[in-house]
Parts: C-alpha cells; sequence; structure tokens
C-alpha cells in the first residue's frame, strides 16, 4: 500500500467505527446532560412530561422574536439543515454540524453546552433558555 | 471577484517589494491551549502578535459586551489568556483601537473594492481565514 492508500483508508475507517459506536449506545455522558436537564425541568414544573424533538425543531429553525433580528434562529449560525456545515452569521466562521449524526461530539462536554447555551439563546430569543428547551433542543439534534 | 482579488493581491505584492518586510507577514501561531479553545469558537483564534498590549488589555476589560456578542469567561481562564495576550503581543500598533481590522497597517494591505468584504464565503473583515489560507498557523505572506 503506498501512503497516499493509507491515508484515505485511516479516516474511512475512523467514519465507519464513529457511525458504529452511535447505533450501539447513546453516548453516557449525553444521556446524563439530557436527564440533569429533566430533572431541572421537573423542578421548575410539576407537568414537565418529557423532551420533543418537534419543539426542539421549532425552537432550532425559528423564526423568533425578542433577539437580535439578523440572529432570529439558531439556524441563522448553525445552518437550517443540521447535518450541514455551518458559518458564524457575523464573523463567517465555519461551524461544525449540530446533528449527532454528522457530529457525534456533540453534547458531550457539559460545560461547554452550558457556556454556548449562556451565550446563544439570549442572542436569538433575548432571554435564557428553559431547562425544557434545552433538552427539546439536544433531543431533536441527537434524532438528526 | 477572484481574480480581481488576485489581482489586488500581485498589485499589493509588487509595491511591497521596495518596502521593507512586513512585521505581521508571519507571526507566532497561537500555543496557549485556553486562548485557542475560548477565543477561537465564533473566529479564528487571533495571534497576540497581531494587537499591541494595550488593546488585549481592553478587550480582556469587556468580554461581557465584545462586539455586541457575550463572551464572558470564568475568573480563571480570563486570567491565563490575559497574561497569554498581553505577554505576547505586538511592540506596534495603536493600543486605543481595539480591532486588528482599524490598525493603520492592516488597513493599508487591504484596500479593496466594499463588494469584496459582502461575498458570501468572506462576510467579514475578521474573517482572516476566507483569504489566508494558513491564518490560523500565522502565516499571512501571499499565498
Ligand atoms: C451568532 C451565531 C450563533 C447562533 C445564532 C446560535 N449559535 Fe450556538 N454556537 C455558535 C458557535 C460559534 C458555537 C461554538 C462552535 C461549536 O461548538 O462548533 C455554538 C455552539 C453551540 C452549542 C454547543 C454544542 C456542543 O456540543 O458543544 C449549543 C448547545 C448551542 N450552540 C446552542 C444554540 C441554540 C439553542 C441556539 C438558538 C437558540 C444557537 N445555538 C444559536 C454560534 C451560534
Ligand atoms: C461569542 C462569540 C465570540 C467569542 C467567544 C469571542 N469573540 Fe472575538 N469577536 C466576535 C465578534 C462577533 C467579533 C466582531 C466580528 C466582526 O465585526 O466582523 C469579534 C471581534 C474580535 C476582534 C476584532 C477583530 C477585528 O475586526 O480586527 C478581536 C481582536 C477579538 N474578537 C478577540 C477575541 C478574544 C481575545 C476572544 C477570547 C477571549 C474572543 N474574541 C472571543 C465574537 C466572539
Ligand atoms: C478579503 C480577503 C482578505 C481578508 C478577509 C483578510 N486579508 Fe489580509 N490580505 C489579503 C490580501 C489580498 C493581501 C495582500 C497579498 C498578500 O500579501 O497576501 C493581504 C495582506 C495581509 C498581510 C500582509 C502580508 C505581507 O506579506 O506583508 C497581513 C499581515 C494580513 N493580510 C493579515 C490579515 C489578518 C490578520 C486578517 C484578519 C483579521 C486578514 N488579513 C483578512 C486579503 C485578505
Amino acid at each position: 500500500m503506498t501512503p497516499h492508500t493509507i491515508r484515505f483508508i485511516l479516516p474511512t475507517l475512523a467514519v465507519f467505527a464513529a457511525g458504529a459506536a452511535i447505533a450501539a449506545a447513546p453516548n453516557p455522558a449525553r444521556t446524563a446532560l439530557l436527564d440533569g436537564y429533566a430533572a431541572q425541568a421537573k423542578a421548575q414544573s410539576p407537568a414537565f412530561a418529557g423532551f420533543s424533538a418537534e419543539r426542539g425543531r421549532a425552537l432550532y429553525l425559528g423564526p423568533h422574536g425578542g433577539g437580535k433580528p439578523e440572529t432570529n434562529a439558531c439556524a441563522a449560525c448553525h445552518t437550517p439543515d443540521p447535518t450541514a456545515q455551518g458559518r458564524h452569521q457575523r464573523t463567517g466562521r465555519g461551524i461544525e454540524p449540530m446533528a449527532v449524526s454528522a457530529n457525534p461530539k456533540r453534547f458531550t462536554d457539559p460545560v461547554e453546552v452550558e457556556k454556548r447555551f449562556d451565550r446563544d439563546c439570549p442572542a436569538v430569543l433575548g432571554r435564557a433558555c428553559t431547562a425544557q428547551e434545552k433538552g427539546d433542543f439536544i433531543t431533536y439534534l441527537s434524532g438528526q | 471577484m477572484p481574480r480581481r482579488l488576485a489581482a489586488a493581491a500581485a498589485l499589493l505584492l509588487l509595491s511591497g517589494v521596495a518596502a521593507s518586510a512586513n512585521e505581521f507577514e508571519r507571526v507566532r501561531p497561537v500555543t496557549n491551549d485556553a486562548t485557542r479553545k475560548e477565543c477561537g469558537e465564533c473566529h479564528m483564534a487571533f495571534q497576540p502578535g497581531l494587537l499591541p498590549a494595550g488593546s488585549w488589555t481592553r478587550i480582556m476589560d469587556g468580554l461581557d459586551d465584545h462586539f455586541g456578542e457575550k463572551a464572558s469567561l470564568p475568573p480563571g481562564p480570563a486570567a491565563e489568556i490575559r497574561a497569554y495576550l498581553t505577554g505576547n503581543a505586538a511592540g506596534r500598533g495603536d493600543p486605543t483601537l481595539l480591532r486588528i481590522t482599524e490598525q493603520r497597517w492592516w488597513l493599508r494591505e487591504h484596500r479593496f473594492r466594499p463588494e469584496v468584504w459582502l461575498r458570501k464565503d468572506v462576510m467579514s473583515k475578521a474573517n482572516c481565514e476566507a483569504c489566508h489560507r494558513d491564518a490560523a498557523r500565522g502565516l499571512y505572506e501571499d499565498d
């Protein structure tokens, strides 16, 4: 095998391995994160009845009022197709896909996830996201 | 449009032959992990050598309202990043200006038609990587 074919085959194998891992079992860090949001949502509202991918999708696609007009949806930076590469609406910088199928690392680092909810929700909604909304959002993207 | 940009580059290159080498054409890449991570999410992590220490201090003082974005950090990483940026800052430039893209040397190198900045793959003057392939490695000479 020439070094060239090795360079081609190795990344391909890595992609297969990652794909198999998601199909086999949900990521424990992501499950723990969702469990945490479920507990918070229950504490905030006794009527809490689980997360909804459909509501998460509506949050993702918008449009919303209350935030900055040029970022009236999560999709403004994360792109309407969550399996595609996004682009920061102001700086033009590329953003890795949000869909877990396309980017298995998503929603596995709780500090990073909380930091970004903290910044991105006010820019889009003009307020923080609730635990219900965070869980809906992650549930939607985990299924994409 | 790319052809026009190439022409601009060629002109700038020609005019650069006579001038002395630009000290910003190669700057030290970012070597601090916290800076790479926390300052490299919304745009590339700009190298400390692109701005004087006074500009970095003012940027780090204003992360709550960072060009209209909330970019605040916990005290630990904030102090580490501040020390790294100011400790490796440029020896020249105007410390009263926060932006690289408002520094005189930068404006001199980027006199393009206004449409260039609106191109979909550029979008912002701060999107160095759109035009300088190796910007993340601190290489801005012609490529
Ligand atoms: C102004 C651009 C912008 C908008 C609008 C935006 N985001 Fe983001 N978001 C980013 C950037 C930049 C990152 C960090 C880069 C990355 O994680 O690839 C990010 C990352 C995230 C992450 C971290 C994911 C992880 O696995 O670490 C979450 C969660 C998130 N965004 C939620 C949202 C939600 C919810 C909305 C809509 C209410 C939203 N974002 C709208 C720019 C934006
Ligand atoms: C939440 C997103 C976000 C984060 C995190 C962030 N920035 Fe920025 N930054 C921006 C935006 C938006 C601009 C303005 C871009 C524009 O006007 O095109 C900007 C602009 C800048 C500029 C000026 C660019 C120019 O035009 O010359 C500098 C310097 C800068 N940021 C440094 C930093 C540093 C240092 C950090 C880390 C402490 C950081 N940024 C973190 C969003 C962010
Ligand atoms: C629209 C495209 C574009 C963008 C965006 C852009 N530049 Fe440039 N830049 C150029 C061109 C063209 C030249 C002149 C040709 C050359 O020397 O590369 C240049 C020249 C330079 C030079 C001088 C290089 C030398 O050889 O002396 C530096 C340094 C530089 N740019 C830094 C930056 C930085 C830092 C950013 C982001 C804050 C940036 N540029 C954004 C196109 C761009």
